[in-house]
């Protein structure tokens, strides 16, 4: 517990406020779906109540109209863009191309990094990504099931016993972000943070190398 | 033929009351045990609501010493399991037990004596989980259970198994009640109701329950694997071994998705069936609506992975799971706009339920387009498992379901208590749940888009999400003022409410035809109905029926007679005489419980040997049901002359089989479901060791099974030309003896140890399943020979002999396929 106050400042951990491009595709989606979802609310109480104050005006309408058009035509006119939109920020997140890669590996209850690419260097609850560029994240877990989630990189994938998931992430600028576990795994689960360090470009190979041996683990409650 | 409604009341009530005191132990009548269903699961309800509280007091502030971890995983988990199992699913039971026979013109349900049995598995499975919470070994594995956190390496102790067998007693409450309101809404309708006519209500249980009938088994299969893997270590789950976890979390949200839909389905036939009543106007697109919930009904089926879209699953099948997730706002949608509609087209006038019914607008609404939200896979990855899904749950359950079921209560307070409402608390008890809930849950979308996972005890200051979770907890405060004012509500109309003739409401649904508080005959006889029943008038139809003036008006031999109609036309094919009280069913559920507990405490030899008792009582109980003799045709009034159910062609028991069929039919296909999903998904496959039995034993199983079927119809045959059943009856017991001896040599010699892998374990589950259901077979064949015996049993009553060889083909069939599956797949990896 004590060294967790060290981790975090406010909003380190917000979907909303993005440091990289796919999260930021994602929290404009988000804003758009809500937006759109608070309107739809909106639209859909004052209907109500215009039935059910009006309901003279209302019945102009014919009942079939009514249904046809709130039931078939509304949701036509509002799912498929909000599919075709969901697919294109979908394909972006998607690993297509190959990338570097960092193998994420999860276990009751911390994060252990590898970096394949760097002579197998090996962090604790610590993450190093390079800026400007994006990274495949290869993850796997040792008992249980956990998430490994960067909020404002990208989205989460479970970290599954037996299986390996791969996310892609990609940070803009150097600088200190926050990750976790969303995947309950039992007690220390709330507890199971990881530091995110992104270095500019030339730097990341450096501060990886610097990392010789693993660092200890923390002491958790 | 009119009568005195006196006399008739009273002669009536004699043969269908249920002794009081001690007594009330044996009813077996619909209006109490759906009444008991109802009163229980609002005490779980209670209980659920103070471990939220719980839950909303630690997360009140950051840091909070209130409650540490160990705790708090078993609060949210029970929070978690007992609003889902132990009270929306036996409220929404409860409901329908206690309002279908009414809405119905039906007197009871098909098979009373069951659905006291499934109290008391719900009653029993529930104090199990209560036990559990307060000796502190409550399960804390969160209420999906994934393995491998839930498996016995990393939950050595006996909460998990405290779920997997609790929840597990409790289903099998939810499956017969499944089977039996599917079979009481097919077969005990009014006459001349046909499926068309039916009350709205009337399709959105039975789609609710077709839903639970093939919902619930794969879970219920899940379960048992997982107590098997942590009680004798056979490694479904287990990835070192040929395992996967990720087939729980299948089998799981195979039953979970169609879950929600199942709780939502009979909220909303409440809905459908109190807006008209305050339009004053029939349903407008009675015809959409049933069209919109049977489709919603296929597609809850097939969208089970949205909750698993972070696990890694192919792209293509993401794509096709968030599509179809999407998709199923079109079948909600035409039922909202089927509600607009009518309240546009009809004359909408305020009383409370209508209070209720706008807050469930409001709040259904926004959950189901977060809904809708959350089937988009890449706002999917950022918000799972945060409490932005915990807020969205919370809008479609708590709007979807507790809302409406408020309305519900409101609306139908009056035909329970026989009082008018008052309304000097209920406005302002409304008031505060929709605000106190839209204060917890609203900001909690954000609490979860500023990425507070859930599941967490606690947090940091500095994470940001101070000032959210103290809203949310002061709104969860405020909601629990709502719900006591409710309850206090509810109390003082009981006590002071004034009483009322006959439909307050002018509602226009037969259930307000008949006396208020419910007699326990429900209807003094039985109306005909000649138009869709939701258009009858039941102030002119009530003092009808009251005289004797329907069907059945009259008291005879001390029966509890009601009416079976053909499924669809509702043309009346049979008298049906029902039970009386006993106390069976709690012999029965007691005996269940030893077994559970026994499982539970791992005491295997009793647990066994209750099991065997548990079955020796069933068939015990049934060896007087029915009629010692033939009656032939009786007549049941309008000189109308049917047949007793004993005699007719097509008797409920008969469907109510093919239904079971259904859902152990459903086990079975999970099962393989489960074996073919691990032979292409899990890791380390192929296995090390394989089968190789020969071709001698298994065609000498295969002989046993076919016995089953050919003994089957030579024992109809037989009696049926007026000989008697034995040769066909031994020839089964032969074959089920030799099937089962030859099973249990086949799995001891021929296949590997079922603890060494998956494939083992898989194939020692598929033999199991063949081996239990011919040991069903078995006691369909010793209840017969019981039955001929006590001259139960003859050419015309020839219903037993029927059941039996329905089941014999479906095990001949079906153990089949478990041993070609078993022995072939090796020939496949
Ligand atoms: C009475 C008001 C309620 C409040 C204040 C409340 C509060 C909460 C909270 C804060 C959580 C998240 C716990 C965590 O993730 O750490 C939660 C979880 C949950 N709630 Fe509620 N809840 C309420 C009513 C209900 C109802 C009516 C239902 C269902 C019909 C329900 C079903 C659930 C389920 C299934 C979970 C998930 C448990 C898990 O993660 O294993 N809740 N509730
Ligand atoms: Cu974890
Ligand atoms: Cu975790």
């Amino acid at each position: 517990m004590a060294a967790l106050p060290l981790l975090g400042c406010a909003g380190e951990l917000s979907v909303l406020q993005p440091a990289g491009p796919i999260a930021g595709s994602i929290a404009t989606l988000s804003w758009v779906m809500m937006i759109g979802s608070l309107f739809l609310t909106a639209l859909m109480t004052a209907i109500f109540f215009f039935v059910v104050w009006w309901p003279r005006r209302a019945a102009r309408i014919s009942a079939r109209a009514w249904i046809i058009g709130g039931g078939l035509i509304l949701p036509g006119l509002v799912l498929p863009p909000l599919v075709v939109a969901a697919v294109v920020v979908g394909e972006r997140m998607m690993p297509h191309d190959p990338v570097p890669r960092i193998e994420a590996h999860a276990q009751q209850f911390f994060w252990t990094f590898r970096y394949p690419d760097h002579g197998g260097a090996e962090t604790r609850d610590l993450l190093h990504l390079p800026a400007g560029q994006p990274v495949d994240i290869h993850i796997t877990a040792e008992d249980v099931m956990h998430a490994f989630w960067v909020p404002r990189l990208a989205g989460k994938l479970d970290a599954v016993p037996g299986h390996t998931n791969v996310l892609r992430l990609q940070a803009d600028t150097p600088g200190r972000l926050e990750g976790l576990c969303a995947e309950f795994c039992g007690l220390g689960h709330s507890h199971m943070r990881f530091e995110v360090r992104v270095h500019a470009p030339d730097e990341f190979a450096s501060a990886v190398a610097a990392e010789t041996t693993p660092s200890a683990p923390e002491a958790r409650p | 033929m009119s009568q005195d409604p006196i006399r008739l009341h009273k002669a009536l009530s004699r043969i269908w009351a249920t002794a009081p005191g001690f007594g009330r132990a044996a009813a077996v009548n619909h209006s109490i045990v759906g009444m008991r269903f109802m009163i229980t699961a609002a005490f779980f309800f209670a209980v659920g609501g103070m471990l939220a509280m719980l839950i909303r007091a630690q997360l009140a502030t950051p840091q909070s010493a209130f409650i540490g971890p160990e705790i708090y995983n078993q609060i949210f988990t029970m929070h978690g399991t007992i609003m889902m199992f132990l009270f929306a699913i036996p409220m929404l039971e409860g409901l329908a037990i206690y309002m279908l026979p009414k809405l119905l013109g039906a007197r009871d349900l098909a098979f009373p004596r069951l659905s006291a049995y499934g109290y008391w598995c719900y009653l029993f499975g529930g104090l199990i989980l209560l036990g559990a919470l307060f000796a502190g070994v409550a399960p804390d594995s969160g209420w999906f259970m994934y393995t491998p956190l839930s498996s016995s390496t990393y939950s050595p102790g006996i909460n998990a198994d405290v779920w997997l067998l609790g929840v597990t007693f409790v289903e099998i409450s939810a499956m017969t009640l499944a089977v039996e309101l599917v079979v009481s809404i097919l077969k005990l309708r009014a006459p001349g109701m046909t499926l068309s006519r039916m009350p709205i209500f009337g399709w959105y249980i039975l789609v609710t329950a077709l839903m639970m009938v093939v919902g619930f088994p794969p879970l219920i299969l899940g379960s048992i694997l997982l107590e098997m893997e942590r009680a004798f270590d056979l490694p479904f789950f287990d990835p070192n071994r040929g395992g996967d976890p990720l087939l729980w979390a299948h089998l799981f949200w195979l039953f979970g998705h169609p879950e929600v839909y199942i709780i939502f389905l009979p909220a909303a036939g409440a809905l459908s069936t109190i807006i008209p009543v305050f339009a004053q106007r029939p349903l407008v697109g009675y015809n959409a609506v049933v069209i919109a919930i049977i489709v919603l009904g296929f597609l809850s089926f097939l969208i089970w992975a949205h909750h698993m879209f972070t696990v890694g699953i192919p792209h293509l099948s993401l794509a096709f799971f968030s599509f179809g997730s999407a998709l199923v706002a079109v079948p909600t949608a035409v039922q909202i706009f089927a509600w607009l509609a009518t309240l546009a087209h009809g004359r909408p006038r305020w009383d409370v339920p209508m209070l209720y019914i706008a807050g469930f607008l409001v709040i259904f609404v926004l959950g189901g387009l977060t809904g809708v939200m959350l089937a988009i896979v890449p706002f999917n990855w950022q918000v799972h498992d945060t409490h932005f899904v915990v807020a969205h749950f919370h809008y479609v359950l708590v709007g979807g379901f507790v809302f409406p079921m408020l309305a519900a209560l409101y609306y139908w307070l009056p035909q329970v208590t026989g009082k008018l409402p008052m309304h000097r608390l209920s406005v302002p008890a409304f008031w505060l749940l929709f605000i106190g809930f839209n204060l917890t849950f609203l900001v909690m979308h954000w609490t979860g888009l500023l990425g507070m996972p859930r599941r967490v005890y606690t947090f940091l200051p500095d994470d940001g999400w101070t000032w959210l979770n103290l809203t949310s907890s002061i709104g969860g405060f405020l909601l629990t003022m709502g719900f006591a004012l409710v309850a206090m509500d509810v109390f003082l109309q009981r006590k002071l409410g004034k009483a009322f003739r006959r439909d307050p409401w002018q509602a226009a649904t037969l259930e307000w035809a008949m006396p208020t508080p419910a007699t326990p005959y429900g209807f003094a006889s039985l109306p005909r109905v000649e138009m869709r029943a939701d258009r009858l008038s039941p102030r002119e139809i009530g003092p009808e029926l009251a005289a004797g003036r329907g069907y059945l008006g009259h008291a005879r031999n001390g029966w509890q007679e009601t009416l079976g109609v053909h499924r669809v036309t509702g043309e009346p094919d049979q008298i049906i005489i029902l039970p009386r009280p006993t106390f069976l069913p709690l012999w029965t559920g007691l005996s269940t419980l030893v077994v559970v507990l026994a499982m539970l405490f791992k005491l295997y030899p009793l647990a066994l040997a209750a099991a065997i008792f548990t079955a020796g009582l069933l068939v015990w109980s049934g060896r007087d049901a029915g009629q010692p003799r033939d009656h032939g045709l009786m007549p049941a009034g309008h000189g109308l002359d049917l047949p007793l159910h004993t005699e007719a062609a097509d008797p409920p028991p008969l469907l109510a089989l093919a239904f079971a069929l259904l859902a152990t039919g459903t086990i079975l296909a999970s099962l393989l479901f489960g074996v073919v999903y691990l032979w292409l998904n899990a890791p380390n496959w192929p296995p090390p060791e394989v089968m190789a039995p020969g071709l001698v034993l298994p065609a000498f199983i295969a002989l046993g099974l076919v016995a089953g079927p050919v003994g089957a119809r030579l024992a109809r045959g037989g009696v049926a030309r007026g000989g008697t059943p034995w040769l066909g009856l031994g020839v089964q017991a032969l074959g089920s003896v030799a099937a089962m001896v030859l099973l249990v040599l086949l799995i001891q010699d021929a296949l590997p140890d079922p603890r060494a892998h998956a494939y083992a374990a898989t194939s020692f589950a598929l033999l199991g399943y063949a081996w239990l259901h011919v040991g069903i077979a078995l006691l369909f064949v010793i209840s017969n020979a019981q039955r001929w015996a006590g001259g139960y049993i003859s050419p015309r009553r020839i219903l037993d002999l029927r059941l039996t060889r329905l089941w014999q083909d479906y095990v001949a069939g079906a153990g089949l396929v478990a041993l070609a599956v078993a022995m072939g797949l090796p020939a496949l990896l």
